[in-house]
């Protein structure tokens, strides 16, 4: 479903991603690990179009075609949907609009107000200015919400566990696995998901079929993503750094 | 002297004299005169085009949802009417010969000569509309009220009153505009109001003028004990000059005042907004709020809060949103605190749209152009506490019928 291939990228001139190879097939969830500042969320915003993100060697292949320079709304629209780590608060955007305007493309019937209650997203919160004053766990919450409404075939998660609280985290899981069809038999699969986990304590909720490790721009190793990351706990990713693989 | 004689003779006095802000206006070039205009029974009568022209800034010829409504067509009020009990809507010169009373209230809250345009008001007087909530009365439905410009180069002249008495609640909904041939003219509004003890007064004035005409408002009100004063005003549509900047005098503890401003300036037009409040007995409270943006045209936002007395409060705002290449907006917030123990505050921001905030909604699906859109609508979007549904949804058509914002 989505070709990488030789992605190189640069952010305000300074190069991030350099020659960049990843596959991901339909069915699919893939995690991608790395230390701060090694490229994720510069591959997943570039995946997703991001205009400050220029690529300027290689290209992106979604569903065979090439998508390399289309905007972000159309890759929307094609089918990538992205949760984000950090997404921006809008003054006088409601949350139950944008919902709305992200199951336009969501090719079935979708009810607000019921999915947000099985998130644990109470009704007065739709009417809230998007991410305003969200805390971390409800901006996660409410990301996955939008994904929920939007249905992507491919769908980006860069580090959606990443300040919710003991108590919600199992729900976002079981939330992820149900956006990823982690929920269904393999052969029912046809989402693919890309997973950014600094930690990778949401690996032990959502199953991933493969791990990646990013460094310094590069797929540095790929592999099975129970075994990666304890070489990464037990080691730390300085040795990922030096491993010659 | 008389009364009367006395004004006219300080209005005399300010013919000339220049207001303290915004470019001056020659009044000479306006004519002050126009030909009478028949009298209708009901708004359905007006003509179609002005029907549906004065619709954009709130006014239903239907006169649903209404607790009463007046039209005035150039110089001539063809329309007033009461639906309410205990609320009266009449033009203002049969209520001076109704009440003898009204001219205690005549050139109180506005002095008469603030600048040439005030004595312009007084001097070539040109009717104006006088809308009371008698004591107790509760309205929810708001009183509409239209001033319409259709006489080439015509100075418009008019001098409203407002009284909701004690107790009293009162929504009023005005919207001015010029017809859509019209290509010259002048819109010259004094309007006053006095919110008794304990009543509630809201007022949302909607504009919409053309690229030609200039248009200065002078309002002024005095809100008593346990008083509030709502004032909304829309102006999203070009102009070539808007100068206001209303005073509200908060005179009795615990008296409220509320202004909020949308303004959306295009290339071509100068607007020079703003609201003072003077608080002047203890507990009093005031926010004045501004949302400006320019698309090529320039504002000058400006808001002043002034405490005379220890314990008030004020909070003033001011954003702007400058899109594309030109345009300008100039924030001018002012605090002014005479007095220990008061409480004021501000905040202003200009800039432009966050990119981060349009590529976020577009990863939901929208083109550029509908997330630029959605962002504006969200930046006018302002919660105002207090007034009816009617009345916020009015704004919002406003806001979405504007090209630029309402894509």
């Amino acid at each position: 479903m989505l070709d990488i291939q030789n992605l190189h990228v640069d952010v305000d001139g300074k190069s991030i991603l350099k020659g960049l190879d990843l596959s991901i097939n339909e069915g699919e969830t893939h995690a991608l690990f790395g230390q701060n500042g090694s490229g994720k969320t510069t591959l997943v915003l570039t995946i997703m179009g991001f205009p400050r993100y220029r690529v300027t060697e290689g290209r992106i292949l979604f569903k065979k075609k090439d998508i390399t320079h289309l905007p972000v709304n159309e890759r929307a629209r094609l089918g990538i949907g992205l949760s984000f780590q950090h997404p921006p608060a809008i003054h006088g955007v409601k949350l139950k609009d944008l919902v709305e305007i992200a199951a336009q493309h969501g090719n079935r019937p979708f009810k607000t107000a019921e999915v947000a209650e099985t998130i644990n997203i109470p009704q007065d919160f739709l009417a809230r200015d998007v991410n305003f004053g969200f805390s971390g766990g409800e901006v996660k919450r409410t990301e996955l919400l939008q994904l929920l409404a939007q249905n992507p075939d491919l769908v980006l998660l860069d580090e959606p566990d990443s300040g919710v609280d003991l108590e919600n985290i199992e729900l976002v899981g079981e939330t992820i696995n149900k956006l990823l069809d982690r929920d269904k038999r393999s052969r029912e699969r046809h989402k693919a998901g890309l997973i950014i986990t600094h930690a990778g304590g949401i690996l032990k909720i959502v199953q991933a079929d493969k791990a990646h490790v990013l460094v310094d721009g590069q797929i540095a190793c790929s592999g099975n993503p129970g075994e990666l990351l304890n070489d990464i706990c037990e080691l730390g990713y300085e040795e990922c750094v030096k491993c010659p693989r | 002297m008389s009364k009367v004689d006395e004004l006219t003779e300080r209005a005399e006095k300010a013919r000339e004299k220049k207001a303290a802000y915004g470019p001056d206006i020659p009044l000479e070039s306006y004519t002050s005169k126009a030909p009478a205009h028949q009298k209708v029974q009901t708004l359905k009568m007006l003509p179609s085009n002005y029907q549906n022209q004065s619709l954009g800034v709130g006014i239903d010829a239907k006169e649903e949802e209404r607790s009463g409504s007046f039209f005035q067509l150039d110089t001539s009020v063809v329309y007033s009417k009461a639906s309410a009990q205990n609320v009266e809507v009449l033009s203002v010169t049969e209520a001076l010969d109704k009440y003898d009373w009204l001219k205690d209230y005549w050139w109180k809250a506005v002095a008469v000569d603030a600048d040439k345009y005030t004595a312009q008001a007084a001097l070539e007087f040109s009717n104006g509309y006088f809308i009371r909530a008698k004591a107790g009365a509760k309205t929810v439905l708001p009183i509409q009220a239209c001033m319409f410009l259709a006489q080439e180069s015509l100075s418009q002249n008019v001098h409203n009153i407002i009284i909701a008495e004690e107790g009293s609640e009162l929504h009023i909904i005005t919207g001015c505009r010029t017809a859509d041939e019209l290509l010259h003219g002048i819109h010259v509004g004094v309007s006053e109001f006095f919110i008794k003890e304990g009543a509630k007064c809201s007022f949302t004035m909607i504009h919409n003028w053309g690229p030609e005409v200039a248009v200065r408002p002078r309002s002024g009100a005095i809100i008593e004990r346990d008083a509030t004063f709502i004032s909304n005003y829309v102006c999203l549509k070009p102009v070539k000059s808007l100068q206001m900047y209303p005073l509200f005098r908060c005179v009795g503890a615990n008296a409220t005042a509320l202004s909020y401003s949308l303004l959306y300036a295009t290339e071509g037009s100068h607007m020079d907004v703003g609201a003072r409040v003077i608080m002047e007995a203890e507990q009093c409270k005031s926010d004045v709020i501004s949302r400006a943006i320019t698309n090529g045209g320039e504002i000058i936002s400006r808001g002043n809060l002034t405490a005379l007395h220890r314990d008030v409060k004020g909070h003033l705002e001011c954003r702007g949103l400058i899109l594309g290449d030109h345009g300008r907006i100039f924030a001018v917030p002012e605090l002014d605190g005479a007095v220990p123990d008061v409480d004021m505050s501000h905040e202003a921001a200009v800039g432009k749209i966050a990119e981060e905030e349009i590529t976020y909604l577009m990863t939901r699906g929208l083109s550029e152009d509908d997330a630029t859109s959605a962002i504006v609508r969200g930046f006018l979007d302002v919660e105002i506490k207090g007034v009816p549904p009617a009345l916020q949804e009015e704004m919002r058509r406003a806001i979405h019928t504007t090209e630029g914002i309402g894509l």
